[in-house]
C-alpha cells in the first residue's frame, strides 16, 4: 500500500466525516459574518425606533424588531462578532497558559510539576460556570473581563491535557534518539515533542470554543458580560424572554443561533477527533 | 448603599461598621477565622446572617436538583440501553442526534422554549414560581436536559463495552435471551461509570441552577446568587459561591468512596 503523506490524509478523513463537513461549513460562515457584519447588516444595530417596538418579521425587517425597535438581524450578525471574539480569544488566551504551564510541568516534573497540577486541583473544585460569575460579579462586567474571567478556568484542561501528552511522547523512541544525539532541552521540547503533542490538544479547542460561546452567552443573560447596546446572543435572549408572550421570535432567533453555532463547532470537534484517532490508524 | 447626598461622617461610620477601615490581611484573617466557625458574615442588604440566608434557600435547589437527576435519568437509561443494544441501527442515530442536541442547547435558552411551548401554547405547566408539582416541571426538564444528554452517551459507550465482556456471551449461552442478559448483568455493571458522571456533573448543575432559577423566578440558591450579585451584596455572593463550590466537593468526594463501595475491584489505599 502506498504511503500517502499525513496531513493529506488527515484531510481526507476530515473530508469523510460529514457531519464535520456541514460543521466546518457553519463554522466558516460564522466567521465570515463576524467579520463583514458592518457590510451585510442592513441597520445599524443601536438605531432605535420606538413605535416599531416589538413589531414582528416584515420586509424592510426580516427578523423583526426589538422593544427598542431594533433590528433584529443586525443584532443578530453583530453578535456573531462577540461569539466569535469570545470564542477565539478565550480559547487562545487559555491555550497560551495552558501550553507553558502544561509543557513546564511534564518537562521539568518536580515541584513545578506539583505546584501547577495542585493549582489545578484547586480551579476544577469550581463548577462550571461559578468561577466565571464570581470574576465577573467582582471585576465588573465587560468584554475583556468575561475573557479574563473564561480563561482563568479554561487553562487548567489544556494544562493537564498537554502534560499527559508531553509525558507520553517524551518517552518515545524518536525523543529518546533526539536525546541522545545531544539535542538541547529546549529543542527538544518544541521541534520534537510539542508537534507530536497537539493533536488532542486541537480537538479539544475545537470543544473549548463551544463551551466559550455558552459561557459568554450565559454571562450576558445574567447581566454579567458584554454591556448594552452592543448586541451579544445571551443578552439578547434575556431581553427577548419578558415578552414571550407577544413577541417570541426575540428569544428564540437568538437561542438558535447559538445553538446551531454549538453544534458545528462540537461536530468538527468529533470529526477531528474521529481523524485523528491513533486507533484508527493501527486498524 | 447610603446614597449620593452621604455626609463624609456617615461614610467614615459605614467603613468602620463593615471593617473596611482594617488592612485587607487584617479582614481576610478574620474572614477565614469566621469561616470555621461557620460564620459567613452578614449580608448588606437584609442584615442578616448569610449562612441563615443560604439555609433558608436549600430546600428548594435540593427539590430542583433531585428532579433533575431524575429526569435525567429516566430519559438517560432507556435511550442509552435502547441505543448501545441497536449500535449502529437508526434508532441509535436518533439518539445521538438527540443527545448532541440536548448538548448544544444551553439552559438559558431551553428554558424559556419550554414557558413558550408548555405555558403559552399548551397552557399546561405555570410560566413561573414555586409551591405545587407543576411548579417544578419545567425547571426540572431545563436542567436535566443536558444532563440526560451526558448520562446518555456515558451510559451507552459504557454498556456497548460491557456487552462484549465474556459472562454476557456466558450468560446467552446457558440459555437466557440477549435481552435478559444484558438487562440483568450488563446494565448493572455499566452503570458504575455513570454514577460517577453524575457526581461529577452534580456540580454543573448546581452551577446551572444559577441560570434556570432565575428564568423560573424560583426561589433558591441560584437565584439568590443572582439578586446577590444585582444588589452588589458581595458578603452575600462570596457566601453562596462558597457554598455551591463546597457541596460540589464534598459530591466529589462521597462519589469516590460510594466508587470503591459499588465495585470491589476498587480499593483505596
Amino acid at each position: 500500500m502506498s504511503e500517502r503523506p499525513p496531513r493529506r490524509r488527515f484531510v481526507r478523513r476530515v473530508a469523510r466525516h460529514r457531519a464535520a463537513v456541514a460543521g466546518s461549513a457553519v463554522v466558516s460562515l460564522l466567521l465570515l459574518v463576524a467579520a463583514l457584519a458592518p457590510l451585510i447588516a442592513p441597520f445599524d444595530p443601536a438605531a432605535q425606533s420606538l413605535d416599531a417596538g416589538l413589531s414582528g418579521p416584515s420586509w424592510s425587517h426580516w427578523l423583526g424588531q426589538d422593544r427598542l425597535g431594533r433590528d433584529l438581524l443586525s443584532r443578530l450578525l453583530y453578535g456573531a462578532r462577540i461569539s466569535a471574539v469570545v470564542g477565539l480569544g478565550t480559547v487562545s488566551l487559555s491555550l497560551a497558559i495552558g501550553l507553558l504551564a502544561g509543557s513546564l510541568s511534564g518537562f521539568l516534573g518536580g515541584r513545578v510539576d506539583h505546584l501547577f497540577m495542585r493549582l489545578a486541583d484547586i480551579l476544577l473544585a469550581f463548577p462550571g460556570i461559578l468561577l466565571a460569575i464570581a470574576i465577573t460579579s467582582v471585576l465588573g462586567p465587560s468584554l475583556r473581563n468575561v475573557l479574563i474571567a473564561l480563561s482563568a478556568l479554561g487553562w487548567v484542561g489544556y494544562a493537564r491535557l498537554i502534560r499527559g501528552q508531553i509525558l507520553k511522547v517524551r518517552e518515545l523512541e524518536f525523543v529518546q534518539s533526539a536525546r541522545a544525539v545531544g539535542s538541547p532541552p529546549v529543542r527538544l521540547l518544541l521541534v520534537h515533542i510539542l508537534p507530536n503533542a497537539v493533536s488532542p490538544v486541537i480537538v479539544e479547542a475545537t470543544f473549548g470554543i463551544a463551551r466559550a460561546i455558552v459561557a459568554e452567552a450565559g454571562l450576558s443573560f445574567l447581566g454579567l458580560g458584554v454591556q448594552p447596546p452592543v448586541p451579544s446572543w445571551g443578552a439578547m435572549i434575556n431581553e427577548g424572554r419578558h415578552f414571550l408572550f407577544v413577541a417570541p421570535h426575540l428569544t428564540t432567533v437568538p437561542g438558535l443561533a447559538i445553538m446551531i453555532t454549538v453544534m458545528a463547532f462540537n461536530f468538527l470537534g468529533d470529526g477531528l477527533r474521529d481523524a485523528m484517532d491513533v486507533r484508527e490508524e493501527i486498524r | 448603599m447610603l446614597g449620593e447626598s452621604a455626609l463624609a461622617a456617615q461614610k467614615e461610620e459605614l467603613r468602620r461598621e463593615l471593617r473596611l477601615d482594617r488592612p485587607v490581611v487584617v479582614q481576610y484573617g478574620e474572614f477565614l477565622l469566621g469561616l470555621a466557625k461557620g460564620d459567613l458574615g452578614t449580608s448588606f442588604r437584609s442584615r442578616e446572617p448569610v449562612l441563615r440566608e443560604i439555609l433558608r434557600r436549600v430546600p428548594a435547589t435540593l427539590l430542583l436538583s433531585v428532579a433533575s437527576m431524575v429526569f435525567a435519568l429516566l430519559i438517560a437509561v432507556p435511550l442509552g440501553v435502547l441505543s448501545a443494544m441497536r449500535q449502529h441501527s437508526p434508532v441509535d442515530h436518533l439518539c445521538g442526534f438527540l443527545a448532541m442536541l440536548g448538548l448544544s442547547m444551553p439552559n438559558f435558552w431551553l428554558g424559556p422554549l419550554l414557558i413558550l411551548i408548555f405555558s403559552i401554547g399548551l397552557g399546561l405547566f405555570p410560566v413561573s414560581g414555586y409551591g405545587t408539582a407543576g411548579h417544578l416541571v419545567l425547571p426540572a426538564l431545563t436542567m436535566g436536559t443536558g444532563m440526560a444528554a451526558i448520562l446518555m452517551r456515558m451510559l451507552r459507550s459504557s454498556l456497548l463495552e460491557e456487552i462484549r465482556q465474556d459472562y454476557v456471551r456466558a450468560a446467552c449461552a446457558r440459555g437466557l435471551s440477549r435481552r435478559d442478559a444484558v438487562l440483568r448483568h450488563a446494565l448493572a455493571n455499566s452503570l458504575i461509570p455513570v454514577l460517577t458522571v453524575m457526581g461529577l456533573q452534580f456540580g454543573a448543575l448546581l452551577s446551572g441552577s444559577i441560570i434556570t432559577e432565575t428564568i423560573f423566578s424560583w426561589p433558591g440558591i441560584g437565584r439568590l446568587t443572582v439578586q446577590a450579585i444585582e444588589a452588589r451584596d458581595y458578603p452575600l455572593v462570596q457566601g453562596c459561591i462558597l457554598f455551591i463550590a463546597l457541596c460540589t466537593v464534598t459530591v466529589n468526594l462521597v462519589t469516590d468512596l460510594l466508587y470503591s463501595r459499588l465495585d470491589p475491584r476498587i480499593r483505596y489505599e
